[in-house]
């Protein structure tokens, strides 16, 4: 295990390598922050101070240099808009996007699991056709327009929860989050729910696949012939057997709510990461920019490495590679 | 775990709930505006929005009201002395909101600091370089300029004042509150980036009181979620209502709708030097050809081309009023003698015909997309409407991040690459000669003149109207000098205005709102009625 562990963190170091090449490359081929951060009201020399401040009259291989190197000293550069380090304002937006993208894998694993078996043990059942119609709904309605439509609903008309923003926060176990007051989990429900259908709709099929692809399985036949109870049968046998494809799946798509739920940040007007991202995009923020996509680039490889672990522990017949034959 | 450290951190617990706000009283006001400060470090970055919200912290020792007009701030009155000083006479009984009493010492720190913030994305030098400052006794200072400058007082509207003791602080010490003691109507409690700035109200203002005892601003970009937010009564205020909500907004009880022409202006510019050839307009054989817009006839004809009022009703649903100049009506620098140009397509038919061009050209115009209000709908409307006249016209939008530096330097020679663009412009500083300087006087890098012209305007008569207002210490005898610059520039077409875009605010009822020509919120002006 040690060895293979070892062995893809070498690669992930390439990776992230040749990553923040292509990043830093391309980005500076895109506009001039200059044109977007001086007030065109300033003096001529103004555009000349803020250039030679940022580093940005040096030629490209120079500037990419000096982020390499601050880089492998932890220091990803100063954000060109809020002048302060682009690491620290990503840390500080952090907590804000795990609840939320937490919050969301909870509420579609909570639903979608429950939903996807019924549905995979009861294939022509109407309760069925709803839940399968309502998964491609949630699967192929955009989630900006379920937000706004949540939002008019639950908010607006009902007045249940309130619209937008993050609530007060507590701290609980040295953690500080929103999760631990009733006004933080009010102003959660909605964007965690806007965030968790499109992933509910994706773990009811997955599951239901996975079901009627199980339960057609000779071992689930003799468990039946043996006499055990149907939930017996469903928590011993199916549930062990469907969740390694769900596991490997959500654990990506984990990656993808914190990476991508910009949508849903900027619609609840959430503070978390995908707001100052898109902001920093908007503003050619080009610290900002390379630093968050580095830390998408190495979440995708801390989750597969960790699926990768799960799954041999769930399943006993998978060997990581590297581990003595 | 000992009794002592459970009662700790209860008691931090409620300090927590404390500071967050608890249940809310009914003298709070909650806002939501659409885009956040980037620091609460007023000296960090010209930036609208950044300027908007230091003027509830800090003041400076001139303030603007909502039409840019110079009212008295922490100076009482100001007054030329001779031809390069003038004397500020200051406020006396001003205290920051730390205790300490404000004095001329402060005016000098402050300029001295507002200068020289590091790695700042645009300072504010442009607004003290160039003056010397002068301690005559605690309340008068003089402020001296090498040439005649009559626009000081002007500059100095641009620059919170702090308090002296915190000179050398960073722009840190502002975002945590460390440092952040003005003597503006609001205090600042808390600011957490991207999510809520908490001010309280200043018992010790020197002019009028705000009434509310907290006002909490959040940061809502969504323009629809910030209509719902009021609707649901989750906020008080908010600004920029989108043009989707407005009939919504305007239509339901319990809800006031606030608008006002702002001074942002929308305006395409027509290349005109005597290049040989110019890009992105060819015969109709696809042959590059001299910028036709040399010709003060096809310009006109462009102009008579569009029909701003279909643009106004159809593309920005009634959020936009015709123009013809810099300003809107009311504003500095008006001149009543400019009206924005009447559709009359067969008329600039004639022009094209006239100037030689019967059978009209090909043209791409170039724009920024999702940097104002509709502004790629825009361009296209305009793109159809000159096709009807015979100037085949295609549309090339970019981001704004993209288009500006290709508008500014994308050319040979770092020259302006485009043949016609349209951008947009407001006057950040109330000084009627800025439009003027920045994109109708001829291009003089060394001299700070021309850095918008990117058409290549050049008008000796003009430049030498702008000059000498700038260099008349009387404002009067400079504005009308100005005026008469505008309305030869605006005859000229030295470039062509769109329209000015119409700002929005809604609050619930019992709020009102005293608002200009400034599409930006300035949180004092928000009353109950």
């Amino acid at each position: 295990m040690l060895a293979f562990i070892l062995r893809r963190v070498m690669q992930s170091v390439v990776v992230l390598f040749v990553m923040s090449l292509i990043v830093f490359s391309m980005i500076n081929l895109v506009g001039d922050p200059v044109d977007m951060l001086v007030n065109p009201e300033s003096l001529p020399e103004e555009i000349d101070r803020v250039r030679r401040d940022f580093g940005l009259d040096q030629p490209a291989y120079v500037q990419y240099w000096k982020f390499l190197t601050g880089a492998l000293a932890g220091d990803l550069g100063n954000s060109f808009i809020f002048g302060r380090p682009a690491l620290a304002l990503m840390v500080e937006r952090f907590p804000a996007t795990l609840e939320l993208a937490t919050s969301a894998l909870i509420i579609a694993i909570t639903v979608g699991l429950p939903l996807g078996i019924y549905a995979g043990l009861r294939p022509n059942g109407w309760g069925t056709r709803i839940i399968m119609g309502g998964s491609v709904l949630g699967i192929s309605v955009p989630t900006f327009w379920l937000g706004l439509m949540m939002i008019i609903v639950f908010s607006v008309i009902l007045g249940w929860l309130p619209v937008s923003g993050r609530g007060e926060t507590a701290v609980f176990l040295g953690i500080e989050s929103s999760l631990f007051t009733l006004d933080g989990l009010k102003h959660l429900i909605l964007p965690a729910t806007n965030l968790a259908l499109f992933k509910i709709a994706m773990v009811i099929r997955l599951t239901r696949a996975g079901t009627e692809e199980v339960m057609a399985q000779d071992y689930i036949k003799f468990a039946r012939a043996k006499g055990l109870s149907s939930k017996r049968i469903v928590r011993a046998h199916l549930l062990p057997n469907i969740l390694i494809p769900i596991i490997t799946v959500l654990g990506i798509e984990f990656g993808t709510l914190i990476a991508f739920a910009t949508v849903t940040e900027s619609i609840f007007a959430w503070p978390g990461l995908g707001k100052l991202v898109i902001d920093a995009i908007v503003n050619l923020d080009r610290p900002i920019v390379v630093a968050y996509l580095l830390f998408v680039v190495a979440l995708f490889l801390v989750l597969n490495l960790v699926v990768d672990i799960i799954y041999a522990v769930l399943d006993p017949r998978v060997r990581l590679q590297g581990e003595g034959g | 775990m000992t009794i002592r450290t459970t009662i700790g951190m209860l008691a931090v617990v409620a300090a927590g709930v404390g500071l967050t706000g608890g249940p809310v009283s009914a003298q709070d006001l909650k806002v939501a505006l659409a885009a956040e400060p980037t620091s609460m470090d007023p000296h960090y970055q010209n930036l609208t929005i950044n300027n908007s919200m230091a003027t509830q912290v800090y003041d400076a020792l001139v303030l603007q009201d909502v039409n840019q007009k110079l009212v008295p701030g922490l100076a009482q009155s100001w007054k030329p002395v001779n031809d390069t000083t003038w004397e500020f006479k200051l406020r006396s009984g001003v205290t920051f909101h730390n205790g300490a009493a404000f004095t001329a010492e402060d005016v000098v720190a402050t300029m001295q600091r507002a200068a020289n913030v590091p790695n700042s994305p645009s300072s504010f030098a442009t607004f003290i370089k160039g003056k010397s400052f002068e301690i005559v006794d605690d309340l008068t200072l003089r402020i001296s300029t090498e040439k005649p400058y009559p626009f000081t007082p002007n500059d100095m509207s641009r620059v919170a004042i702090i308090d002296s003791a915190f000179v050398n602080a960073t722009t840190e010490d502002f975002n945590t509150g460390a440092a952040s003691f003005g003597t503006g109507p609001l205090t600042l409690s808390k600011w957490l980036p991207g999510d809520v700035i908490e001010l309280a109200r200043n018992d010790g203002y020197w002019g009028a009181i705000a009434e509310w005892d907290n006002v909490i601003v959040r940061v809502i970009g969504d323009g629809t979620t910030r209509s719902a937010a009021l609707i649901a009564g989750d906020v008080d205020f908010i600004e920029r209502v989108g043009p989707a909500d407005l009939p919504n907004l305007e239509s339901r009880e319990g809800i006031s709708v606030f608008k006002s022409v702002s001074n942002r202006l929308l305006y395409i510019t027509l290349h005109l030097t005597d290049d040989q050839i110019r890009p992105f307009v060819t015969d109709h054989e696809g042959n590059n050809i001299a910028s036709p817009f040399q010709d003060i006839r096809v310009r006109k004809a462009v102009s008579l081309a569009i029909n701003r009022k279909a643009i106004a009703d159809r593309v920005m649903d009634g959020l936009s009023k015709p123009a013809g100049q810099f300003s809107p009506e009311g504003y500095i620098g008006y001149s009543v003698n400019l009206k924005p140009d009447e559709y009359d397509p067969d008329r600039a038919k004639e022009l094209l015909a006239e100037a030689g061009f019967a059978d009209g050209f090909k043209l791409t115009v170039h724009g920024p997309a999702g940097r104002y209000s509709n502004d790629t709908r825009i361009l296209e409307a305009i793109a159809q409407m000159l096709s009807r006249i015979g100037i085949d016209t295609t549309v090339e939008t970019m981001p704004a991040s993209v288009f500006f530096k290709r508008f500014a330097r994308g050319g040979p020679d770092k020259t302006p690459e485009f043949t016609v663009a349209m951008s947009g412009y407001a006057n950040g500083s109330g000084e009627p000669s800025h439009p003027l300087r920045i994109f109708i006087h001829t291009k003089q890098k060394e001299r700070g003149y021309g850095p918008g012209n990117r058409n290549g305007y050049s008008n000796a008569k003009v430049d030498g109207l702008i000059e000498s207002g700038r260099a008349s210490m009387d404002i009067t005898i400079g504005e009308k000098l100005f005026i008469e610059a505008t309305e030869i520039a605006m005859q000229e077409y030295a470039l062509v205005p769109i329209h000015h875009e119409i700002a929005t605010w809604a609050a619930r009822d019992g709020i009102a709102y005293k608002h200009g020509a400034l599409d930006s919120t300035f949180i004092h002006n928000i009353r109950s009625k």
